[in-house]
């Protein structure tokens, strides 16, 4: 076998390439700029062999490398309190941070983008997004518990809206449903920036006891290195294929897809044999093969660990025997894992192995020379040092300035603009308003997608959509649990990038303190368009900047995440969307705070001030509006909030709690309803003369800083009591009336609750069946 | 006014210290997903779960089988197709048959793994709305007599998880009518039909009615908190999935509850 494999390939070894220093490659074709090729060169000393090339070239492409936000991320890791650290086990750079919970347990989550396959294939795309963060999360010897999926597609209307809607959420579907891992929320956002570049950004946590958390990295000379899992095809290669010169064979399969496809019952299968090799102890380091396969796993484990390693590429097992090493080196075949494995464990290794009929195979072992050496058929095709691999690749310092759009675009604000003609305010219109907000695509209910999505597997679900967060018990004895939201405003972060990303996490922070858990760790995916245009440039280092300050304020770190960049059509960026993920803890799940208010009578408060912010808000953005400047950010009443809506919770003051955002008022009082079909009585005069805004303002203005939470009458004075105390506006606004069947606010046309939910539920169904 | 229960309190039923000897075996295939969350039921309605392996050849020490939901060996070919032909579904299937009459209750994947043992008949097809389901479901329990619903009254009407994409029983016309006939439709669903299944069927058992086979979950239904949480259901239908175990256990026990 290996003799007539090696037989067809014209292999381009270390030793003929450095007899042949002029032979012409195609490094631009793999992507790689001149300066960087030249830098490759430099580093070896001669010119690369084809194998080291596809190495050098997809290790330091901006997805692997992060060569144009490095610079920028470096802020998540320097500015960092004594506070944001007393939790933290494992920080930014392993394959995803983890956060300890107590009590021996830790917690590990991520979140990462799949945008690109996604819009090319929708279902493999958004199936492998699942796959990929659930094996990062399984390296940290993490049991997998939930994930999460903020999607941003074109607009409603636009025809290949439903082709990549209907397989996005089929394939995140197919996929997680299959994994037994409950979907517990995201987002859904419809706008036409990205038409051409759909955002499909999925998350994954997983927990574990403090004693088995595992690392990506290669150590103790003679340990041996396996890959298992699927075996290596040709998908996902991507520009590969371009190394034709390797290849005698012009009979093989030429159209390879770019999109990896998926295997759920192989990632299933996987995950349950990882975890019975973490418990018994029969892997010294771990690194699942996402992005850049075979070349990223071994190059980081080797430059992790003692920084050597020897690799027989023939060993590796194939789907397709006309691969070529460099292919081989490439392909991002899903479903596939590789460890280190002292020699003593090898028997216990493959006996697990077997349990599972998952197949593995040797492929070398760690080294202590500080070189990755991999051969082919025992000729050596690639001899590196590791770490100019996978972390002295390019950095750039891009040049960012403020567009010279920036301003007028600030100075376009809504109050007054033509699209404000005509703003509602007789009773009649503004009970039309609000229900056009709720039926509106941004705003309406996302249990089309959310039905096609398991929320039990597992038994732990204590909330999830349409909660604010998702929240799963980690503990069955204690209760002890995480809970998570995550979310992003496009819109704002395009009028403000420092402020809108601030927003974000704000907006996260805010939903997992209303679900009572105390915010503990963030994630972000750093959705933005092309680095090379200094505008977009300016977007992403403010952003990272804001968000790197407001982490600060709130003393809760980024343990990890993700840049994903180049998300644009033509010269036309997408809105600038950084996903900002926020984990918090549950001593006790049995004490959260769903967002509906369910018990007759019970008093309903509005926490926080509202000022007339309508810029950038869902109502402007309905009739067309973008302009302006996003609401004020005000991040130590953020956290004065948190800590009312989670000693609230701890205390039992309060029943309900909703956070009042995209839509405002208007929004968070329908859907207070609507969760358990119980309407209310509400009147906001109180409020309206409180901060001098006028009914429309109250309903639709998107202040942050709000929640609308439900307070059994018993607990009113203490709760009452301890918002003065800490000096943090709240105002009775209403009762819920259970017999009603309505929402009732300030004399405004009643709303019955059947009207709203139709409104609310319909239009999904409408427009993708 | 009512005091709701909090949200997650343990008001299940405070299991009797007389089921623990019951022991009831749950199946892992690779790709069963709910054998830990059947388990869990198991013992929140006081018996003991022993886990079972696909692979495993002799059925061991347990006087009931739960074979729990999932994607059994990724259900690429037909759900369950390949799951009857496992070392331990032939065992199963002997023991259903056999005078002792093992009760086997078969839910989501482990009812499509019924059918394609001819444990029990019809089969299942994708849905007809052609997407994964997954809502809060009403079932009507039209059989209190099976070996898995003898704590439920006839007629009685209870909320479960349903979550699934080929869940649409399917069987000819003289199946039906003998099922209808014979009283082996052990549920059917109310207020809507969720994937097309024939005359409403959600579950069915065997002649003996010691096998039973149901699409929709009842072990996602036996935690206050963590069951249902339908509009009408608030605190209440949390735990209707429990009976099933509570049956079951009762029986293999013996005695009156």
């Amino acid at each position: 076998m290996t003799t007539e494999t090696t037989k067809k390939f014209n292999i381009d070894t270390v030793e003929n390439a450095a007899k042949t220093p002029d032979t012409e490659l195609p490094w631009a074709e793999l992507g790689l700029k001149q300066n960087e090729f030249d830098e490759v060169v430099k580093v070896l000393g001669r010119r690369p062999t084809g194998a080291e090339l596809a190495m050098y070239s997809v290790m330091w492409s901006e997805h692997c490398s992060y060569k144009s936000s490095k610079n920028h991320l470096r802020q998540f890791g320097d500015k960092v309190t004594e506070e944001m650290k007393k939790d933290m086990l494992v920080g930014i750079g392993e394959n995803a941070g983890v956060t300890n919970l107590g009590d021996g347990w830790a917690v590990t989550f991520k979140i990462e983008s799949h945008n690109s396959p996604s819009f090319v294939e929708p279902y493999q795309g958004a199936a492998t997004g699942i796959g990929g963060i659930v094996r990062d999360i399984i390296s940290m010897g993490a049991r997998p518990v939930a994930v999460m999926d903020p999607l941003r597609f074109g607009a409603i209307d636009h025809p290949d809206t439903a082709r990549v809607m209907h397989g996005a959420v089929a394939g995140i579907g197919g996929y997680g449903n299959s994994l037994g891992l409950p979907n517990i929320g995201g987002e859904m956002v419809f706008d036409s920036v990205y038409q051409g570049n759909p955002l499909v950004n999925a998350l994954a946590v997983g927990v574990m006891r403090h004693e088995d958390i595992r690392l990506a990295n290669a150590s103790g000379k003679g340990n041996k290195v396996v890959l298992f899992g699927a075996r290596t095809g040709g998908d996902g290669i991507g520009g590969a294929s371009v190394l034709a010169s390797e290849s005698f064979d012009d009979t093989k399969p030429s159209k390879r897809p770019a999109v990896q496809v998926g295997d759920p019952f192989a990632e299933k299968v996987l995950i349950e044999c990882c975890l019975e090799l973490f418990k018994g102890s029969l892997v010294e380091g771990i690194q699942d093969l996402g992005a850049a396969g075979i070349s990223c796993a071994t190059s980081e484990l080797a430059s992790n660990g003692d920084g050597g390693m020897e690799v027989e590429l023939t060993s590796v097992l194939l789907r397709d025997p006309t691969l070529t090493p460099g292919e081989i080196l490439m392909s991002e075949s899903q479903e596939r894992m590789m460890a280190v494995v002292t020699p003593e464990n090898i028997a216990a290794f493959e006996a697990v192995m077997d349990k599972w009929a998952v197949e593995y195979s040797w492929l070398g072992e760690v080294t202590d020379t500080g070189r990755l050496i991999i051969t082919w058929d025992g000729v050596v095709i690639v001899d590196v040092d590791p770490r100019t691999v996978a972390h002295d690749g390019p950095v750039y310092d891009r040049p960012f300035a403020r567009p010279e759009w920036q301003d007028s675009l600030q100075a376009d604000t809504f109050t007054g603009s033509v699209q404000d003609a005509g703003r509602p305010s007789s009773p009649a219109a503004l009970a039309a308003a609000v229900t056009e907000l709720i039926a509106s695509p941004n705003m309406c209910s996302k249990d089309w997608i959310t039905n096609q999505y398991d929320r039990y597997v597992g038994g732990n679900t204590a909330l999830a959509y349409p909660d604010d967060a998702g929240v799963v018990r980690v503990d069955e004895e204690t209760g002890l649990g995480v809970a998570l939201a995550t979310d992003a405003n496009g819109r704002y972060t395009y009028l403000d990038p420092y402020h809108g990303a601030q927003l974000a996490l704000a907006e996260a922070y805010r939903n997992v303190a209303t679900s009572g858990a105390v915010p503990m760790a963030v994630s972000d995916c750093l959705n933005f368009g092309s680095p090379e245009d200094p505008d977009v440039m300016w977007q992403l280092a403010e952003a990272i900047r804001g968000l790197s300050d407001a982490c600060m304020v709130l003393g809760i770190p980024v343990t990890g995440g993700n840049v994903s960049l180049y998300n644009q059509t033509g010269t036309t960026p997408i809105h600038p969307s950084p996903v900002v993920a926020v984990l918090g803890k549950l001593d006790d799940v049995a004490r959260r705070t769903p967002s509906g208010w369910r018990e007759d009578g019970q008093a309903i408060y509005l926490l926080g001030t509202t000022a007339a912010e309508l810029d950038g808000s869902e109502w402007a953005n309905l009739r067309g509006h973008l302009g302006g400047l996003p609401p004020k950010v005000d991040l130590a009443a953020e956290r004065a909030l948190g800590e009312i809506l989670i000693n609230a919770s701890r205390d039992g003051m309060v029943d309900s709690a909703h956070d009042l955002s995209e839509g405002g008022l208007a929004a968070a009082l329908v859907e207070s309803s609507l969760r358990y079909g119980v309407g209310a009585r509400i009147a906001l005069q109180d409020v309206m003369d409180r901060d001098g805004v006028d009914l429309f303002t109250a309903l639709f203005s998107e202040t942050q800083g709000r929640a609308i939470v439900g307070v059994p009458r018993s607990e009113e004075i203490r709760f009452t009591d301890m918002c003065t105390a800490r000096g943090f506006a709240h105002t009775r606004i209403g009762i819920v009336d259970a017999a009603s069947g309505e929402l009732e606010i300030n004399g405004v046309e009643t709303l019955s609750l059947d009207a709203l939910r139709e409104a609310h539920e319909a239009t999904l169904p409408k427009y993708f069946g | 006014m009512t005091e709701l229960p909090l949200i997650g309190e343990a008001t299940a039923v405070a299991a009797e210290p007389r089921l623990a000897g019951a022991r009831i075996g749950v199946v892992t295939f690779p790709g069963t997903l709910d054998d830990r969350d059947a388990a869990r039921a198991v013992r929140l309605a006081g018996g003991t779960a022993v886990p079972l392996w696909h692979a495993d050849t002799a059925l061991g020490d347990v006087d009931a089988v739960v074979i729990p939901g999932g994607f059994s060996y990724g259900d690429y070919l037909r759900a369950g197709a390949i799951a009857r032909f496992a070392p331990l579904m032939s065992k199963i299937i002997d023991a259903a048959n056999s005078d002792a009459k093992l009760p086997v209750l078969g839910i989501c994947n482990g009812f499509q793994i019924l059918t394609e043992s001819h444990l029990l008949p019809g089969s299942m097809i994708k849905n007809d709305h052609l997407k994964f389901m997954c809502r809060d479901q009403v079932l009507r329990v039209e059989n209190s007599n099976t070996a898995w619903t003898l704590d439920y009254e006839a007629g009685q009407e209870i909320t479960v998880p349903l979550k699934n994409q080929d869940g649409q029983y399917i069987a000819d016309e003289k199946v039906l009518d003998a099922l209808e006939a014979e009283g082996r439709v052990v549920f059917r669903y109310v207020g809507f039909n969720p994937n097309g299944s024939r005359r409403d069927i959600a579950g069915i058992s065997n002649a003996a009615g010691n096998v039973v086979g149901l699409m929709p979950h009842p072990e996602h239904a036996v935690e206050v908190g963590f069951g249902p949480q339908s509009l009408d259901g608030i605190g209440g239908s949390d735990t209707d999935g429990l009976g099933f175990f509570t049956s079951v256990l009762n029986k293999i026990v013996g005695g009156a509850k």
